[in-house]
C-alpha cells in the first residue's frame, strides 16, 4: 500500500531523514518507534506532503506521491492525525469533523459524509455530546479523539497517527489504542508513531526503530519486544534485568 | 444640545462608523487567513467607487449594474494582486508581506491618479437628490444614509452567515485556525487566501460605491480610510468581525461628537488618540483576549 524508498527529507538545509525505507501492507498496523528527534514526525509529515522530500521515492497505491501537495495526498486516501492534535480551536467539534470530510462534500458525496459522521459519533460518543462546543475547550484526550475522527472523516485507506498518546491521561490512551484495533478490523491500515513503545508494539503487527534519521531495526512486534537493544532503549529495562 | 441635533450627530456618526466597520472587516478577513494586514484595503474602496462612477457616467449603464460591474472588477483586481504579488512567495515573513501590500497600495493609488486625475467625483444618489431628506424623530437625514446603514448591515450579516454556514466559509476559518491541519483535510489553503483577497476587495468596493454620494471620491482617499479601518480593527481586536462592527460604530460616533469639543479639522486626531491609548493599555484590543494575542505572531 505504502512504500518509502531511500527517502531523504528535512527543513531547509537541515537533513533529518537520511535515507529511510519502509513499507506498509493493506490491513497492517505498523509502528515506528524512536526517541525524540529521531525523525518520526518528519517522516510522517513528508509522507503526508507537508514537507517535500529531498530525494527518494514515496509510493502510495502504486502512485508516486513524493511531489504531490498535502491536499492531493489526502484525496488519494492517505490521512494524517498530526502531532499535538492540531484541531481547529475556534471551530465547533462538529465543524471540525465536517471539514475532515471537506473533499467528500466538495464532490457532492454529502450523504456518505454524514453517514461517516454518525459512525465517528458511535466510535467516540463523547464527541457527540460535545458537538457544538468549541474544539479548543475540549480536554487533551477529547481533542485527540476529535483529531482522529477528523482524519477518519476523509475515509482514508491509510491512517497515519503521530503520537496519539502525547500528553493524555493513561486511561484515555487505553481507549484510543483500543479504537486503533477496531479501526483495523474495519479495514483501515494504520501507520502509528509512538514514544510509548510498549503500548505501540502491543497492538502493532510490525515495527521499525528509528534513530537519528535512519531505520536501525525492523521486524515483527514480537521480535522487537524480544530484542535486547529495544528493551534497553525503549522499553525501560536495564542491563541487569535483560541478563537475568 | 437639543434632541434632534443629538440625533443628527448620532446618525452621521454611525453612518461613517459603519463604513469604518466594513473596511475593518476587510482587514480582518485577510488577516484571518494570512496573518497579514493588507494596507491596500482602502484602495479597494476607492477603486470600487471610481469604477462605478465611470460606468454611471457612460449614461447607459443603470446604477445597480454599474455597482455590480465595479464590485466584480475590483474583486478581479483583488484576486490578481494576490496571485501576482503574494501567492508565489514561499514561507514569507509577515513583515515582508505587509510591505508588499503598502507597495500595492501606492501602485494602485498612482494608477488611479493617472486614469482618473485629481478631480473630486461623486456617485449619483441612489434615491432622491442631494437636497432630499427623510425626517426621523425630528432629525432630517439624507436617504443615502439609510442606504449606507442598510447595505453595511447586510454585508456584515451575509459575511457572518457565509463564515458560519457554508463549507467554504468554514474552510476559510479552518485555514485561519490552523493552516497545516486545514491542508491535511484536503483544503486548498492557497486558494482560500486568494478567496479572502477577493471577498475583501468585493466588500471594500461595495462600501466605496455606497458612500461615494455622501463623502465624494478622489484617487487618494483610500489611505485615510485604510488608517481609520486599521484603527478600528486594532481597537476591536484583530480578526474579530463583531468587534470591528462595535469598534467602527464607536469611532464614528466619537468623531462625530468630537465636533462639539474640538474643531472639525482635528476630527482625525480622535482616531489616532484612541489607537494610541488602546496600544498602550490594551494591545490585544477591547474585545481581544490576552492569551490569544500572546499566540499571534503579529
Amino acid at each position: 500500500m505504502l512504500k518509502v524508498r531511500n527517502c531523504e527529507s528535512g527543513y531547509g538545509r537541515l537533513r533529518v531523514l537520511k535515507g529511510i525505507s519502509l513499507h506498509v501492507s493493506p490491513g497492517e498496523i505498523v509502528t515506528i518507534i524512536g526517541a525524540n528527534g529521531a525523525g518520526k514526525t518528519t517522516l510522517l509529515n513528508t509522507i503526508a506532503g507537508i514537507i517535500k522530500p529531498g530525494s527518494g521515492e514515496i509510493v502510495f497505491h502504486d502512485k508516486d506521491i513524493g511531489s504531490l501537495s498535502a491536499e492531493k495526498i489526502v484525496a488519494l486516501g492517505c490521512a494524517l492525525v498530526p502531532e499535538r492534535r492540531q484541531v481547529f480551536d475556534t471551530l465547533t467539534v462538529k465543524e471540525n469533523l465536517i471539514l475532515g470530510a471537506y473533499l467528500h462534500f466538495r464532490k457532492k458525496r454529502k450523504k456518505e459524509a454524514l453517514d461517516e459522521l454518525q459512525s465517528i459519533y458511535s466510535l467516540f460518543p463523547v464527541l457527540k455530546q460535545r458537538e457544538s462546543q468549541l474544539a479548543g475547550t475540549l480536554s487533551g484526550g477529547e481533542q485527540q479523539m476529535l483529531a482522529i475522527g477528523r482524519a477518519l472523516m476523509a475515509k482514508p485507506d491509510l491512517l497515519m497517527m503521530d503520537e496519539p498518546s502525547l500528553g493524555i491521561a493513561p486511561l484515555i490512551v487505553k481507549t484510543i489504542f483500543k479504537t486503533i484495533l477496531t479501526l483495523r478490523d474495519n479495514g483501515v491500515t494504520i501507520l502509528l508513531i509512538e514514544q510509548n513503545a510498549k503500548a505501540a508494539l502491543n497492538i502493532a503487527d510490525r515495527g521499525y526503530v528509528l534513530e537519528t534519521g535512519q531505520v536501525v531495526l525492523e521486524g515483527t512486534s514480537r521480535d522487537l519486544f524480544d530484542n535486547h537493544d529495544v528493551q534497553r532503549a525503549y522499553l525501560g529495562k536495564d542491563y541487569k534485568k535483560i541478563n537475568e | 444640545m437639543s434632541f434632534d441635533i443629538f440625533l443628527q450627530y448620532f446618525l452621521s456618526g454611525i453612518t461613517v462608523g459603519s463604513i469604518y466597520a466594513v473596511v475593518a472587516i476587510g482587514f480582518n478577513i485577510i488577516y484571518n487567513t494570512t496573518g497579514i494586514i493588507n494596507f491596500a484595503q482602502g484602495e479597494f474602496v476607492i477603486l470600487g467607487a471610481l469604477f462605478a462612477i465611470t460606468f454611471t457616467r457612460t449614461g447607459f449603464i443603470p446604477l445597480p449594474l454599474a455597482i455590480l460591474f465595479a464590485v466584480l472588477i475590483t474583486t478581479g483586481i483583488g484576486a490578481a494582486i494576490e496571485i501576482v504579488f503574494i501567492k508565489w512567495i514561499k514561507n514569507p515573513s509577515v513583515l515582508r508581506l505587509i510591505i508588499i501590500t503598502i507597495g500595492i497600495s501606492i501602485i494602485s493609488r498612482e494608477t488611479a491618479h493617472h486614469i482618473w486625475g485629481e478631480q473630486v467625483m461623486q456617485m449619483p444618489y441612489f434615491t432622491g437628490t442631494s437636497t432630499s431628506s427623510v425626517i426621523i424623530l425630528g432629525a432630517s437625514i439624507a436617504p443615502q444614509v439609510l442606504w449606507v446603514l442598510g447595505i453595511s448591515g447586510i454585508i456584515v450579516i451575509v459575511l457572518q452567515l457565509f463564515f458560519k454556514f457554508t463549507l467554504t466559509g468554514k474552510a476559510m476559518r479552518a485555514c485561519a485556525a490552523n493552516r497545516t491541519a486545514a491542508r491535511l483535510c484536503g483544503i486548498n489553503a492557497k486558494m482560500m487566501v486568494t478567496l479572502s483577497f477577493m471577498i475583501s476587495a468585493a466588500i471594500g468596493a461595495l462600501a466605496g460605491c455606497i458612500t461615494s454620494p455622501i463623502t465624494q471620491t478622489q484617487y487618494d482617499m483610500g489611505s485615510p480610510l485604510a488608517i481609520k479601518g486599521f484603527v478600528v480593527a486594532i481597537v476591536g481586536g484583530l480578526g474579530n468581525s463583531t468587534a470591528a462592527v462595535v469598534g467602527g460604530l464607536l469611532l464614528g460616533l466619537i468623531e462625530s461628537f468630537s465636533i462639539i469639543f474640538i474643531p472639525n479639522a482635528f476630527k482625525d486626531v480622535a482616531a489616532i488618540i484612541i489607537l494610541l491609548v488602546i496600544l498602550f493599555f490594551k494591545p490585544s484590543g477591547i474585545f481581544g483576549k490576552k492569551e490569544e494575542s500572546a499566540l499571534k505572531e503579529f
